[in-house]
Formats: structure tokens, C-alpha cells, sequence
């Protein structure tokens, strides 16, 4: 365990020298390791004590074709000593592994940023791959950008020589060599990575030899090679004082692992075991994975034959008294819509995790979007209420995560948690929290018989509108559920229309009623009442608090909402939104939240979209403000 | 469950309080209440018991089961089934299920419960239409079935539902008729199997699809139509009159006469319900020049897939205490020991 804690000295806290954040981007083939080593470059920066956040940006295909402009696997990293909740809008510095990795990422990287390229990779074919008439890092096309060049290819093959390995094999550390040559640039231990290393080939100690070589190598090379560290356009050490944080144990976490995390507190705030059936899709997969791993706390887990069995098998098991719990991405959602239908009918707990993705279709499996709302919260035939929240960073997942059991097993009913393709693969730090400090909510399963005479009434409803929880195995509460409409109390089958009515309305004011256990809405920044309230939900949370922060900073009269529970939204919203003048509604789809908040309250929000598959920029939102205020 | 004292129940004890709907003289009855007179023989607890359908005519029956049950959606039983069995291992499943259920909406499911070997009982109601929308054909109507959806004749060739189960790795495949006496001892021996007990049942749609399997259920036809297999003993039908032999030549099965009892000399072979080989002629056996095939069919037991997940979560637990404060601390951590400073 590292400690990040230091105090400043005089000169550092007075110094304006060094920006409070840095953003680099590492780009390269798909192949070369870029999440890899933007990975590793995350754990050296949490480490050292700096807020950072996170985004891999990479193709859907596994091994494109080499050189590709498709090909492109990037992973931007946004750290620095203030608090940091985007990935950042414009890189600061740029790794560019080949041309194709340079051509796809340079026009983002900030006027005057720094790109280091690996020129041994600027051959002819590669050129052309990237569909370069002539090499950028000759020609002055790069002219507004500072250019460091160097054959990485080559310093690495020269630094693993007394390795002996294949030519092949010697390349594949360049990504080590540029991680070494980071470290050194922003003054990063290589410690945790040696270990890493370690652990990683511990089967082969020649190639965990090779890779400290290469890392060695590059972080030498920053600090010895021939380039000046004062000469303009050289290459500069950067320290980035740790950010201030609340003192306590934190460690990095992606969304897809604190949503499990956050699957298995719940169930154990809930006292219920877990079954999860999963089906293989992206990006929600590796939530399957992180709980496949957990079998002591309780987890059954089952990779079903499609997503229909995967939500089919959850309902099955809670019908047989565990927690079932199934996950997907949009496509896998959809196919999953009747049988949520039947979780609704049937009044059993359930928790579906959507981790959006672009769509409609296969869309953009890897690129992240918004736009399920409306699948979470209409997306099923029949009046097919059910509660619906989103988690809006991979911190927050996990409490959110815990939330979607409460109210799935409080309330007997299926729970739509919704996050995103950004939150799932993004990192940041997550102060540890103490599960002392969560309160339980344990689940009661009806044991008891009723008394000589009566009938066991499986659809009799407790003050919050749930009916009880019954384990098969129990004597005397023997009852049979299913899809068809269900008779008031005796769950027998009834089509009668007065039936029909009271039950569609006792199911909608089942999940309209959880209003009221749910926390009242809170102003995540500012005040009631401001000229204009930037309203958001999800993983735009980053880029709207960072935008509203600065206007604030600016003196504009500008306030954040940021929205957890979509569906029943809290009680006091509609009396909130209506104390301010304007409401904008950025979100990365084509305005759906928008519509549900101009549905419930016949209010005026207008909306932002962007869905190109990249998170917002800070600046686009707050251009958007601003001309919102103009 | 080391409670050692029998459990006796009466078949009335497994019928419920509610009217059964299907149309008067419906297969479905017949099927109903040889399973109520099944469920006494077994010994087990009505309490433990689960039944689970999808959707269609058959599907109906968990709400005439004095058991927990559960009428899922369109082909999707299998799913639920293995969810419920996963959760509680200790449960007595019961599949209830359709052609137009089990092999086409959910075809998909049927063989990944049956390759997967899920410790259950799955009844196919087999009576190669679509009763609950009205008639049409359905993946087991024979070529030229004349339906509402099909006015003209059925084009599409029929799935073989037995085939199907053995193809998709089955370790039991019976056959039973709904009407036949012989099914307790089908469903009973279904039971006795642990893992996927496949039975499909010939079942007449009195509505839709009547007499459709009379060229072998039809009194007058049974003796030479139904062939009732008994482990170890020769395939005879018709009295003992004739017999099934191998043709050791074409690699087939073939009909042969049996003179004065002398199965052996006939070359009348021995069933083994064992023998998967035998059991795939037994199920393609072509309804002209053979017989059907009756009864248990195949049965060899293979490890169940609820044990095994048990099993490996049990393994995979070992030595482990579920610390959930541990569990979150876990990885590259820091600490923090005060705010380096304030903005």
C-alpha cells in the first residue's frame, strides 16, 4: 500500500507552473497493448495519489487488421490534483504508436500538445494503411502540434536483445517501453508495475525479464536521452501533486466491477443468495465474469444458452427463493423485454443490469450511449411498470447497485439498472467504503401456514403494495403463479374486466409508491431557483458538473441536478425543476429523458444530444449553457 | 431430507380447487391424471415439488397440480425450470411442455436442458398442432397437413421429437400415449432417472388434429402398431408373433417373424436401454413398415448439471470466508491519511 499523502512544500503550493490535470491518450493498433498499458498507467497514477478518470476507446473487432485506421484501440487517461469526473476533453499528450493510431486521434489533442511517435512504425505500408500521402512527422503537416519522434520499435528491440527473443515477441514490449517513457514524464513509481509484470509472467521469467528491461528502458530513455529537459518542445517532467481527497483506504474500480461488487453487498444487505444468468455481450460481459469468481459469498452463476434463458433462469431461481439477477447490453435487453413482462406479472424480485451501448441494432457495441431509457422504462407490452436507476460513475455503481436489490426485494418487482459502455470500462479511484455503515434490509420469506380453513393468498399485498415471498419446499403454502392475469389475492387465473383493472392499477401504484421510499432529489451543484439547472442522469455526470462548476466559478447562475431515480422519480422533483428558469437536458441519445421529464411535469427542458459514441466534452456543454443564458 | 418416514399420498391429493378448461375429451385429461395417480407411487412430497410450462394447451396443468407451479412464457420453460433447480437443487421438477413449445419457440432451450442434463422430468404433449391459437400446423405435423395457416398443405418435413432428445445428448428418452395404461410406469421410470428424463406423449387433439396418431393407438392397430420395450427383453410386438431383428448388412433395423415363441432363433434382439446406437434406429423407425417404439427407449445416467454447479461452487469456496469488507478492499489500494491541501 502506497501512501499519497504529503504535504506541499511552499514553493510547490505557490508555483503555478504545472496544470491541475493532465489528459494523455495512447494510441495504437489494437495489438499493441494500448488498454493494457493505459491500464497500468492508471494504477502508477492512482498510486501516486492523483483523482483520474479514465476512457478506453476500442474497436469491436478483436484483431483487426494490422495497421487499420478501424484498428485503432485508444485509452485517454484525465488526472491531475483537482478533483477529476471526465476522461478530459482534449488530450495534452498523445502516444501515438503508428500512423493509423496519429491519424484517427491528432485532431483532438490540445493546440500545442505534445505527440510522441513511434517513427519505426512510419514505414511506407503503414502509411499507406493509414492513408497518409506522405509521413506526417516529415512533412510540417503536424505543425501545430510539438512533435517528439523516435524509433520506439527499434529502442525497444536494442533494450530486450540479451533476451534473445523472436523479433516478434521483442516488439511486443514497445508498449512497456512507452509506459517506462510515461512514468518518467509524470514522475510515476515503475514499482507496481514490476510487480504487475511479475505476476502476470510468472511462468515465464524471460518475458517478465524483457518487459522490465523495456520499461527501464523507456523511463531512461526520458531521463537521460540527448533531449533537454528545459529545451522548448523537449520532453518536461511533469509532478502532479496528489489531489485532495477524504482521508481513507481507496483503490481504483471499473463500473462492471462495482456493479458487482454493489450485486453482492446487496445481496448480503438483503441476507439472500445471488443467481445471476448471463449471456456473453458487449460490454456488459464482464460483470459475468467479476461474479463467476465469487462463489464463497454466495454466487451462483449461469452462462445461459441466450439472453431469453439468462433472464428466463434469474426469474426461475427467484421463484425458488435466491435473488436473480441477469445483465446485458440493449440488443440482449430487448430480447429480454417478455420475460420481464412475466417478472412484472409475477411479482418476483429481479434486478437487470443494462450496460447501454449504441443502437438501435448492433449499433456501436463498444462506443457508449444513453439510449435505453426509454427501453428501461416503456419497453414492454402491457402496463409494465417497474423502478428503473442509473448509476452515473463507476464509484457510484456500487451504491446503486445495492439500491436495485432494495427496492427488487422490498417491493417484489424487477429493477432496470442502468449504466453504460463508459462506466463499465472506465476506471477511477473509489474511497473504500465501510459496509458497517449500510444499513440491512433483510427479506422475510412467508413460512407460515395459514391458520385451518384459509387459503394462502399469494397475491395479498403488504402496506407497500408487494404480495409475500414464498420458497417452494414450504408446506402449506402451495400456489401456482404465471403470466396470465391474476386474480386479486389468490393469484388464480381471472380475466374478468373489473380484475383486469384493479390489478393493472395495483401494480402501477406499487411502483408509483416507491416515491416515497426513495431519497427526496438533491441539487448535486448550486441551488433551487437558478437562472438555469443543467439536468442529466448517468455518465454524464462527469462533463455537466465539471461545466456547471466552472460557469459557477464564472459567476453564471447555473445549477446541477443529476438524476438517480429514473423511474418513479423522486417526490419533490417536479416543485425542483420547476423553481428555474431554464432547464437543459444533456444526454447521449436523441433526447429521452427530455421527454419523460416534459411528460411527468409539463415543463420546458430542452435538450443537448450528442450520440457519436464518444462521452461529452466538458466545452460542449458549456457553450450550450452559455447560449442557453446568452 | 433424512427424514425417513414414508410419505403416503392419494392421488386426489395432487388435484387443486380449480376447474380444468381443456375441451371435453381433450388428451390432456387422460395425461393429467395419469400423472396425479403417478405422484402417490413416488413417494415424494407435494411441497417439494415443482411443476413448470410454457405456453399452450398442455401448459395449463401446474394450475391443476396440488404442487408449487409455475406457467411461464412461450417456449421458455426449460429456462425457468433450470433457474428453479439451480436455486434449490432439493426440488422435484416437472417439465410440462408442447411440440409447438419445446421444439420450435423453444427449441433452443430444449436441447441445452437436455444436453445439459438438468434433473427433471420433461413431458412433451406431442399432438402435432397449434390447439391454443386455433389449428395451425406445428414443427411436428406431418408434410401435407392442412391447417388455417396452411390451406394448401404442410411443405415443411417434421421434426422427430425422440431424435431431436437423443441428438442433443438425452441420457433418457421414453415414449408414452396419453390414453395408454403403460404411462405411469413410463413417467415413474422417468423419475426414477436423475438427470433430463425426456417422455415424449402421443396426445390427441380431439379439436384440431383428431385420430391423428389412430394408425397406431386405435385398438384394432395396437397389436401390430405398438411396440413396448422392456430392458432385456426381446422387441416383440403382435403377440410375441413377430419381432425386431438387426440387419447386419444394411446396418438397419427389420421386421421378422416369429415362429412357435423362438424369438432367438428369429434373431429378435434383446432390448439394452443402454445401447444409444439401437436407440436412434428405435426412435427413426418408419411409421409403414414399423412399428412405434414404446416405453423407455434409452436410459443411461450421466452426472446432472445442478450437481455438478453445486459441486464446483462448493469446490471453488473452499477455504474461502466471505469477508465483504475484505472483498471490496481487494487490489492496488492506497491510503489516504489527511488532505494534502485545500483548493
Amino acid at each position: 500500500m502506497a501512501s499519497a499523502a504529503r504535504e506541499l512544500t511552499p514553493r510547490e503550493a505557490s508555483a503555478h507552473p504545472v496544470p491541475e490535470s493532465i489528459v494523455v491518450r495512447f494510441a495504437g493498433d489494437s495489438g499493441d497493448g494500448m488498454q493494457l498499458t493505459g491500464g497500468q498507467f492508471t494504477l502508477s497514477t492512482a498510486l501516486a495519489g492523483n483523482d483520474l478518470a479514465t476512457f478506453p476507446d476500442f474497436p469491436a473487432e478483436i484483431r483487426a487488421p494490422q495497421g487499420t485506421l478501424f484498428g485503432v484501440s485508444a485509452f485517454q487517461i484525465n488526472f491531475g490534483s483537482t478533483a477529476i469526473e471526465t476522461a478530459g476533453d482534449q488530450p495534452d499528450v498523445l502516444i501515438a504508436m503508428n500512423p493509423a493510431g496519429l491519424k484517427v486521434n491528432v485532431e483532438a489533442l490540445k493546440l500545442g500538445g505534445l505527440i510522441i511517435a513511434d517513427e519505426g512504425e512510419f514505414n511506407e505500408r503503414n502509411l499507406a494503411k493509414a492513408k497518409y500521402a506522405a509521413n506526417p512527422l516529415t512533412d510540417g503537416s503536424l505543425a501545430k502540434w510539438q512533435l517528439m519522434s523516435f524509433n520506439i520499435s527499434q529502442l525497444t528491440m536494442d533494450a530486450v536483445k540479451p533476451f534473445g527473443l523472436g523479433n516478434k515477441e521483442a516488439l511486443r514490449c514497445k508498449n512497456m517501453w512507452t509506459l517506462g517513457l510515461a512514468l518518467w514524464m509524470f514522475d510515476r513509481s515503475r514499482d507496481p508495475i514490476v510487480d504487475w509484470l511479475k505476476a502476470k509472467f510468472a511462468k515465464a521469467p524471460l518475458l517478465v525479464e524483457a518487459n522490465v528491461a523495456a520499461l527501464n528502458a523507456g523511463h531512461a530513455f526520458g531521463e537521460t536521452a540527448e533531449i533537454g529537459s528545459d529545451v522548448a518542445g523537449g520532453l518536461k517532467q511533469h509532478a502532479l501533486a496528489p489531489a485532495p481527497a477524504e482521508p481513507g483506504l481507496y483503490r481504483t474500480v471499473t463500473g462492471a466491477e462495482s456493479i458487482s461488487l454493489g450485486l453482492v453487498a446487496g445481496s448480503k444487505l438483503a441476507d439472500v443468495d445471488m443467481f445471476f444468468g448471463g449471456y456473453p455481450i458487449t460490454p456488459a460481459s464482464a460483470i459475468l465474469h467479476h461474479l463467476s469468481r465469487l462463489k464463497e459469498y454466495g454466487v451462483t452463476t449461469f452462462q445461459a444458452e441466450d439472453e431469453i434463458a439468462a433472464v428466463a433462469s434469474a426469474i426461475g431461481a427467484s421463484y425458488a427463493g435466491k435473488l436473480g439477477v441477469t445483465s446485458s447490453s440493449g440488443p440482449g435487453i430487448a430480447l429480454k423485454g417478455e420475460a420481464i413482462g412475466l417478472a412484472i406479472m409475477t411479482e418476483l424480485p429481479l434486478v437487470i443490469v443494462n450496460s447501454q451501448r449504441g443502437g438501435p441494432s448492433t449499433g456501436l457495441p463498444t462506443k457508449t450511449e444513453q439510449s435505453d431509457l426509454y427501453q428501461a422504462v416503456y419497453g414492454r407490452n402491457g402496463d409494465a411498470p417497474m423502478p428503473v436507476i442509473a448509476a452515473r460513475s463507476p464509484a457510484d455503481a456500487f451504491d446503486v447497485a445495492i439500491e436495485a436489490v432494495r427496492l427488487a426485494t422490498q417491493f417484489m418487482t424487477p429493477v432496470m439498472l442502468l449504466t453504460d459502455g463508459y462506466i463499465a470500462n472506465a476506471a477511477e479511484p473509489w474511497k473504500v467504503p465501510d459496509m458497517a455503515g449500510y444499513a440491512p434490509f433483510p427479506v422475510t420469506f412467508r413460512e407460515e401456514a395459514p391458520a385451518e380453513g384459509e387459503a394462502f393468498l399469494p397475491y395479498a399485498r403488504d402496506a407497500k403494495g408487494a404480495r409475500p415471498w414464498v420458497k417452494p419446499g414450504t408446506p402449506g403454502l402451495l400456489h401456482r403463479i404465471g403470466g396470465i392475469e391474476k386474480q386479486q389475492g389468490t393469484g388464480n387465473i381471472d380475466y374478468a374486466p373489473e380484475n383486469h383493472q384493479a390489478m393493472t392499477d395495483a401494480r402501477r401504484d406499487k411502483v408509483d409508491g416507491i416515491a416515497a421510499y426513495i431519497p427526496d432529489q438533491e441539487v448535486t451543484l448550486g441551488e433551487e431557483g437558478s437562472k438555469l439547472v443543467v439536468v442529466g442522469w448517468g455518465s454524464t455526470f462527469g462533463p455537466i458538473h465539471q461545466a456547471v462548476r466552472r460557469l459557477r466559478a464564472r459567476g453564471l447562475d447555473v445549477s446541477h441536478v443529476h438524476i438517480r431515480h429514473i423511474w418513479p422519480m423522486p417526490r419533490n422533483l417536479g416543485d425542483l425543476l420547476r423553481s428555474y428558469g431554464k432547464i437543459l437536458v444533456p444526454e447521449m441519445n436523441t433526447g429521452q429523458l427530455k421527454t419523460v421529464l416534459r411528460d411527468q411535469y409539463l415543463v420546458d427542458a430542452k435538450p443537448l444530444n450528442k450520440v457519436s459514441g464518444q462521452p461529452f466534452r466538458i466545452a460542449e456543454i458549456e457553450a450550450a449553457i452559455e447560449a442557453a443564458l446568452a | 431430507m433424512n427424514d425417513m418416514t414414508p410419505i403416503t399420498t392419494k392421488p386426489k391429493d395432487w388435484e387443486t380447487d380449480q376447474e380444468v378448461r381443456w375441451c371435453p375429451g381433450c388428451g390432456d385429461y387422460a395425461v393429467l391424471k395419469a400423472v396425479q395417480r403417478t405422484m402417490p407411487e413416488l413417494g415424494v412430497k407435494p411441497e417439494n415439488t415443482v411443476f413448470v410450462s410454457g405456453i399452450g394447451c398442455s401448459s395449463r396443468f401446474p394450475y391443476y397440480m396440488e404442487t408449487y407451479g409455475f406457467h411461464t412464457i412461450h417456449g421458455r420453460a426449460p429456462a425457468v425450470a433450470t433457474g428453479v433447480k439451480l436455486a434449490n437443487p432439493e426440488l422435484d421438477v416437472w417439465i410440462i411442455t408442447g411440440d409447438g413449445d419445446a421444439l420450435s419457440i423453444g427449441g433452443n432451450h430444449t436441447m441445452h436442458l437436455l444436453r445439459r442434463n438438468l434433473d427433471c422430468q420433461f413431458l412433451l404433449f406431442n399432438n402435432e398442432i397449434y390447439g391454443l391459437t386455433k389449428g395451425q400446423y406445428s414443427p411436428t405435423s406431418r408434410v401435407g397437413t392442412r391447417s388455417p395457416s396452411t390451406p394448401f398443405g404442410s411443405v415443411d418435413r417434421p421434426a422427430n421429437p425422440c431424435a431431436f432428445a437423443l441428438g442433443a445428448g438425452a441420457r433418457f428418452v421414453a415414449r408414452g400415449i396419453d390414453v395408454h395404461k403403460n404411462l405411469v410406469a413410463t413417467l415413474k421410470a422417468a423419475h426414477a432417472h436423475k438427470g433430463a428424463s425426456f417422455v415424449e406423449i402421443y396426445q390427441n387433439c380431439i379439436v384440431y388434429n383428431d385420430d391423428v396418431f389412430a394408425g397406431f393407438t386405435d385398438k384394432k392397430a395396437a397389436p401390430a402398431k405398438q411396440l413396448w420395450l422392456e430392458n432385456g427383453k426381446p422387441m416383440l410386438f403382435e403377440g410375441g408373433a413377430r419381432g425386431l431383428a438387426l440387419d447386419t448388412v444394411a446396418l438397419t433395423l427389420k421386421v421378422v417373424d416369429v415362429e412357435g415363441g423362438d424369438w432367438a432363433a428369429a434373431g429378435v434382439i434383446v432390448h439394452d436401454e443402454t445401447n444409444r446406437s439401437v436407440a436412434h434406429m428405435l426412435v427413426e423407425m418408419s411409421a409403414e413398415a414399423f412399428p412405434v417404439a414404446l416405453g423407455t427407449i434409452y436410459h443411461s445416467p450421466a452426472p446432472t448439471f445442478e450437481s455438478a454447479v453445486v459441486e464446483q461452487n462448493a469446490q471453488a469456496a473452499r477455504g474461502k470466508t466471505a469477508d465483504l469488507q475484505k472483498l471490496i478492499s481487494a487490489g492496488q489500494t492506497w491510503q489516504v491519511e489527511k488532505e494534502p491541501h485545500v483548493l
